[in-house]
């Protein structure tokens, strides 16, 4: 499990390491609309970066499970996304932005705030140095909450939003057919340093979800709010 | 292209890889637009059979298409998968919304590795294929077919043809994998101008069911392949004879090695198993008869066993489908009941001027002639899938129907015209005509015998006769005359015939008629408290005699 490792593992700065590919992306919506369109970027992205769980052999040789998929409809927008069939995964994801959604709508936010997915390698370092934690795949999405004055102006946010949500994927797939530095696939002893084995039906790149809100006079960042989400969840 | 860089092992696995994944691409493709949610597990022991380690379901008829559609080859230059996806309106108007091209070009990556790296990229490509077909305008079209249009799909291999998508189609690359033999690319070219699709109104009114059950029926498949040779597996998709599943099926246990990079080992073993004809059910949900047009492609046939057949419209044994064509000339399959595939002649439509073609495309479809499947119509199609289930047993003996189709004002390919006859009959047409009910049958099942009035008068009429059916009245059974040798007709003035008629129904013993029998019994409980006056009166003459005998 990644629960102790991740907290020997340092903080990975703000701005990307110098090798991490870095992708932006931004969207405006209305605020009922936040959770599900991270959702749906989230899921993409993961569902890209994740593999089938690793069942090692001998001789260094493993074999890799099933990776099952369903489709989502969201509710707030006219849009549907595959997410890889994994509840755990699904419940990790809906917690990281449900806390973003509630951080957009509290005080000294305007409603501008961004969430980012970072897949990351540890590595082991000797004691007492800390494991480093080396990231190499930032995805952020820049979120605009946007408020609406009637029921017409919704239905047409619904759509808008759901089109801006198909570009988004497709952006999304541009990039992973790029098929540019992907991580080693390690060796046994190797693999939680790659990989969050602690999924019981899919294994995903380790990774960190983390949020920053905007505050209300549009400087880049007044208030800093990082959270290791997978530390949360790992208890 | 040479090949001398790579091992024939390697090749082998990269022709197989292809080769699947065209078939998952198909697969993903058609389930996207069936119009429902997919769902399937993850799994994390691996069952040895998921491609690309995706839980990926295979409808038969789907793969079916598709290994028909390459006849053994793989996609190569010039020589495209492609899947083609269009609506069709309950008026018989047909649009194309998208081509899915799986396409190879010349360039190669020689250092890549095989076993390795191209599996998992062709992987991550099926994982953008499944983001990439929610996204396109049909996919939300999809979700809505039923009652106003369909949806349907073909597959064809060859030339890329786009024409039919209309001016300023958008396309979308879904990725690329590099191989030693080519680059793989899998794109969509999809139509923009759908807006007027999704806020037309149409009016209900009775659908036409056009019912493909089966191509396969009757198909025998031939244990060479009359197609072009397979080279390079010769004995797979020849020589099984098609149920409704695949007989053999690849097995790929992924196996990986992470010592040295270099000794990248990847084991494939084919396993040839029979797999129970898949009730895809709990993916993909086939809708109630009511519903029928929930599911308006043919690969949401899934429910596919003949089992499955005759059963309640409950159970959606018996779904309603357009099937996908075989080649380009013939996107649809029109199959007469009994035939082997033949197109019925019928004489074809006229065809729409492009004028109309514009102004249909533009103003609201009118006088749409649609609506929600009728309990009749499900009834009717039960009648058509008992009748099917009587023809025969073996597996594929499903229920053969006429698929019609009004050719309208977007079709521009010289297709099959045929009429829209007898339509205000639904399903006049696909009864089956020909169809010989064993169970009308008399000399195979005999009617029901009528009540007996008692159990040896039954017993006396069935000894008399001599026919295969066993006793009844008179009219079920024909006795023809005959000349019996040796018989002398001095006794009785009459013929064996006559004698048989004659006394074939005796009148019963009146001891064994049950209202002299009740008549009786009511009689003796009348009668039993005098007698047992009478006993008590003598007890003691009854006491001594008893004590006699003792």
């Amino acid at each position: 499990s990644c629960a102790l490792s991740s907290r020997c593992c340092a903080p990975s700065s703000a701005a990307p390491a110098m090798n991490c590919r870095a992708e932006v992306l931004e969207v405006s919506v209305e605020g009922r609309q936040v959770e599900e369109a991270m959702l749906a970027v989230l899921h993409t992205v993961l569902l890209h970066r994740s593999t089938g769980k690793f069942h090692y052999k001998k001789e260094g040789t493993y074999s890799i499970g099933t990776v099952g998929t369903q489709d989502v409809d969201c509710d707030f927008i006219d849009f549907a996304y595959v997410r890889v069939s994994s509840e755990e995964l699904d419940r990790a994801l809906r917690k990281a932005v449900g806390e973003f959604k509630d951080a957009l709508r509290g005080s000294g936010s305007d409603g501008m705030g961004q969430i980012s997915l970072e897949f990351y390698q540890k590595k082991k370092s000797r004691w007492p140095f800390s494991d480093e934690c080396i990231p190499w795949e930032l995805w952020t999405i820049k979120v605009n909450v946007v408020n609406l004055a009637n029921e017409q102006e919704r239905q047409i946010c619904r759509e808008k939003v759901g089109e801006k949500l198909c570009e988004k994927i497709i952006n999304i797939v541009e990039v992973m057919n790029r098929h540019e530095y992907l991580p080693k696939m390690p060796t046994q002893s190797e693999v939680d340093n790659v990989f969050d084995t602690s999924l019981k039906d899919v294994q995903p790149y380790l990774y960190k979800i983390s949020y920053q809100i905007t505050d209300s006079l549009g400087t880049s960042v007044t208030t800093t709010m990082r959270r290791l989400i997978k530390d949360t969840l790992a208890l | 292209a040479m090949d001398t860089d790579l091992s024939s092992q390697d090749r082998k696995d990269l022709d197989k890889f292809i080769k699947f994944f065209a078939l998952k691409t198909v697969q993903v493709i058609v389930q996207a637009r069936l119009g429902e949610k997919i769902c399937t597990r993850s799994s994390s022991s691996p069952t040895g059979s998921d491609w690309f380690n995706l839980a990926i379901k295979d409808i038969p008829e789907v793969t079916h298409e598709a290994k028909k559609a390459l006849a053994g080859q793989l996609p190569a230059v010039g020589r495209s998968m492609c899947v083609e996806i269009s609506l069709k309106t309950s008026e018989g108007d047909s649009m194309e919304l998208e081509i899915w091209c799986l396409e190879m070009n010349e360039k190669c990556d020689k250092e890549i590795k095989v076993s390795y790296t191209v599996y998992n990229r062709l992987s991550l490509l099926l994982k953008s294929l499944l983001a990439i077909t929610r996204v396109t305008p049909a996919y939300r079209l999809s979700r809505k077919q039923g009652h106003e249009y369909v949806i349907l799909y073909r597959i064809y291999f060859g030339e890329v043809q786009l024409s039919g998508l209309g001016e300023g189609f958008q396309t979308v690359r879904v990725g690329t994998v590099g191989t030693p033999v080519g680059t793989i690319t899998l794109s969509c070219a999809y139509r923009i101008n759908l807006a007027f699709m999704s806020t037309r109104q149409f009016e209900r009114t009775p659908p036409i069911m056009g019912i493909i059950i089966d191509h396969f029926v009757d198909r025998p498949y031939p244990s060479s392949s009359p197609m072009h040779p397979c080279n390079y597996r010769a004995g797979e998709d020849n020589g099984a004879v098609y149920p409704s599943v695949e007989d053999s099926q690849e097995v790929c246990t992924t196996s990986f090695s992470t010592s040295p990079p270099s000794q990248c080992v990847f084991t494939v073993t084919k396993a040839h198993f029979q797999t129970p004809p898949p009730v895809v059910t709990d993916t993909l949900k086939v809708p109630v008869m009511g519903l029928a047009f929930s599911h308006q492609l043919s690969s949401s046939r899934l429910s596919y066993q003949p089992a499955a057949l005759g059963v309640g419209s409950a159970d959606m044994g018996y779904p309603v489908l357009f099937a996908g064509g075989l080649n380009a000339a013939h996107p649809h399959q029109l199959i007469g009941p009994g035939k082997e595939g033949g197109v019925p002649p019928v004489p074809s439509q006229p065809a729409h001027g492009t004028q109309a073609d514009q102004e249909r495309m533009c103003t609201p479809l009118d006088g749409v002639h649609y609506s929600a499947a009728t309990p009749s119509s499900s009834e009717d199609t039960e009648t058509v899938s008992n009748s099917s289930e009587g023809k025969c047993g073996s597996p594929h003996d499903l229920l053969e129907t006429i698929f019609i189709r009004k050719v309208g004002a977007f079709v521009n390919k010289p297709i099959n015209q045929v009429t829209m006859a007898n339509l205000d009959i639904p399903f006049a047409m696909f009864a089956p005509k020909n169809v010989e009910l064993e169970d009308n049958d008399p000399m195979v099942n005999p009617p029901e015998s009528p009540e007996m009035e008692s159990p040896l008068q039954g017993s006396l009429h069935s000894e008399g006769s001599s026919g295969s059916s066993t006793g009844n009245t008179h009219d079920d059974f024909v006795m023809i005359d005959f000349k019996p040798a040796f018989s002398k007709d001095d006794i009785l003035p009459m013929d064996l015939g006559t004698f048989y008629r004659e006394f074939q129904n005796p009148p019963q013993l009146s001891s064994l008629s049950i209202d002299i029998g009740a008549q009786s019994m009511a009689e003796d409980l009348d009668s039993l408290p005098e007698k047992l006056a009478v006993h008590e009166k003598n007890v003691k003459e009854f006491d001594a005699f008893v004590e006699t005998l003792q």
